[in-house]
């Protein structure tokens, strides 16, 4: 039992370690390495390693140091273990470079930019979309292969086989382990940044199954969208984890009990969280300072007018009014004109929204269903019934949200 | 490393950008030293595909896929690395008519 007792704090910090420093150390042993295989086998080694050693030798002064140091020296044993069977005249020619210093490896500043090479790597825009995703989530926030694949309703190899697949090409095509220079940051950072908010779209409004949320993939964004405004604070940076922070601090008001869908204007305000509203207008503060807001931290601006109204009927239109004729002016899309005719609806009366939804629902938007269901709301307010019921009845086909199926059969009971 | 940039184009636009310009693409990479190869090519109609299977010379007449953009052109390119592969396919001309596919060229291990 004493054995026990004493093992015992050591293995649970150790096991502490690789929750706040694992991915750290792989970053950094991909980048050593040059290969994420070999990297995550080292790392692995490391943390066996630090099992067997540190509860006799007592914690390393720098575990990170240690750990990074320790993994490569087993993936370079590994190395030369292989290359023995491979040819025997070449034992020990490389054995040296196993003895540079290791401290300049694991410093800080070297260490934060491995974690921003890593996710630079991870969404390269030469990796599929699908493999961007899966592969930042794997690599960058540690999840497992079955978790991914789980929130993402994907069967577990064909997931696994996307990531092999996308290290694969990493490998073979030389994508190169860095940071994006100045010139081609702006395109490469809207990558990163699209893969985060599809991880957390995904996370907040799954688009398919039973549930509504799937809390696990929302928090992962933002933790992702956090570790980005640390690392890189660029103002589309800050713009995004405002939006998911402004976006999510609605959750508990989202749902009712029984998993509806509550719809913004019905919701228990008091259930919002407001240290996150608090933390997210303070970073559509910052990325607006810029001078040149970005489609994020416009979006963001938008849901911070929303969570800063006391009521529904509070809310100042008129100020998404503009938020998104800004938007349209330097991101337009038939998404944001559809929104910005729902604010227009909100302020001028629904048959001026309507004008613009007729136009949407019938050409571009044809298949996009929440078109049709806004549609529908706005012809119910004016007292149109048949065409709300077709709307309606439309949006229903599109959707393959069970929640969203629930809210729209309500409205056409209502009728 | 050596990337294979192949020129993609519409029929229609295999001529849409002048052979000058073309040739001249090829002669500022050849000065910084980045060009191995690089040779625009016959239109589909003279193309001849060939195939082994099982040991035996399959030889048909075109291209290797039906697709409405053929095969116009290669580059044969030396860049460190995948972005830099990119960023030279980025500057050959007919990207911007058509499609240029960037393929790393293996090493042969024999």
């Amino acid at each position: 039992m004493g054995a026990v007792d004493t093992a015992t704090p050591i293995q649970e910090s150790i096991a502490g370690l690789y929750e706040t420093e694992s991915r750290r150390v792989l970053a950094t042993l991909i980048r050593l390495l040059g290969d994420f295989d070999a990297a995550e086998e080292a790392l692995h080694d490391a943390f066996r390693a630090a099992l067997e050693q540190w509860p006799r030798e007592g914690v390393p002064a720098n575990p990170r140091a240690w750990l990074v140091s320790t993994g490569r020296f087993k993936a370079i044993d590994a190395g030369r273990r292989r290359r023995r069977f491979d040819s025997l005249d070449d034992v020990g020619g490389k054995a040296d470079v196993a003895f540079i210093d290791t401290a300049a490896w694991a410093d800080d500043e070297s260490v934060e930019d491995d974690r921003l090479r890593l996710i630079f790597t991870c969404c390269h825009p030469a990796l599929g979309p699908d493999a961007q995703v899966a592969l930042t989530l794997r690599e960058v926030c540690g999840l497992t292969t079955e978790e991914i694949a789980r929130a993402f309703l994907t069967p577990a190899p064909t997931l696994a086989q996307r990531i092999v697949r996308a290290k694969g090409k990493i490998r073979d095509a030389r994508i190169p382990y860095e940071v994006p220079s100045r010139a081609e940051l702006p395109e490469r950072l809207e990558a990163v940044l699209r893969v985060v908010y599809l991880v957390f779209n995904e996370g907040y409004s799954a688009s398919s199954g039973e549930q509504v949320t799937r809390h696990d993939l929302s928090a992962e964004a933002i933790r992702l969208g956090r570790l980005l405004v640390e690392l890189l604070p660029e103002p589309e940076a800050q713009g995004l984890l405002a939006l998911m922070l402004l976006h999510d601090s609605r959750r508990a008001a989202r749902t009712s009990p029984d998993g509806d869908l509550v719809l913004l204007e019905d919701q228990d305000r008091s259930l919002w969280n407001r240290a996150q509203i608090a933390d997210g207008v303070r970073l559509v503060e910052q990325a607006f300072s810029s001078g040149h807001p970005g489609p994020y931290a416009i979006q963001a601006a938008i849901a911070a007018v929303h969570a800063e109204a006391p009521t529904a009927a509070a809310t100042d239109w008129n100020e998404i009014v503009g938020l998104y004729d800004l938007l349209m002016r330097i991101a337009p899309s038939p998404i944001v004109e559809l929104n910005r005719a729902v604010a227009i609806a909100m302020r001028d009366g629904p048959a001026a929204g309507l004008a613009i939804i007729d136009g949407l629902a019938s050409g571009e938007l044809r298949d996009y269903r929440l078109a049709h269901a806004v549609r529908g709301e706005l012809c119910r307010r004016l007292g149109r019934a048949a065409d709300a019921q077709a709307s309606f009845e439309r949006a229903l086909k599109l959707t393959r949200q069970e929640p969203e199926r629930r809210l729209i059969e309500r409205r056409l009971a209502e009728l | 490393m050596k990337y294979l940039c192949l020129v993609y184009l519409e029929p229609d636009k295999l001529h849409a950008v002048p052979d000058r310009e073309c040739a001249n693409c090829g002669q500022g990479l050849r000065e910084r030293g980045v060009l191995v190869a690089a040779e625009a090519l016959e239109p589909t109609e003279t193309a001849t595909t060939v195939r082994v299977r099982s040991g035996k010379l399959l030889v048909t007449d075109g291209p290797f896929a039906e697709t409405k953009e053929q095969l116009a052109g290669f580059y044969l390119v030396d860049a460190h690395d995948l972005n830099e592969a990119i960023q030279i396919a980025s500057k050959i001309p007919p990207a911007r008519e058509g499609s240029v596919e960037v393929r790393p060229v293996r090493e042969l291990n024999p």
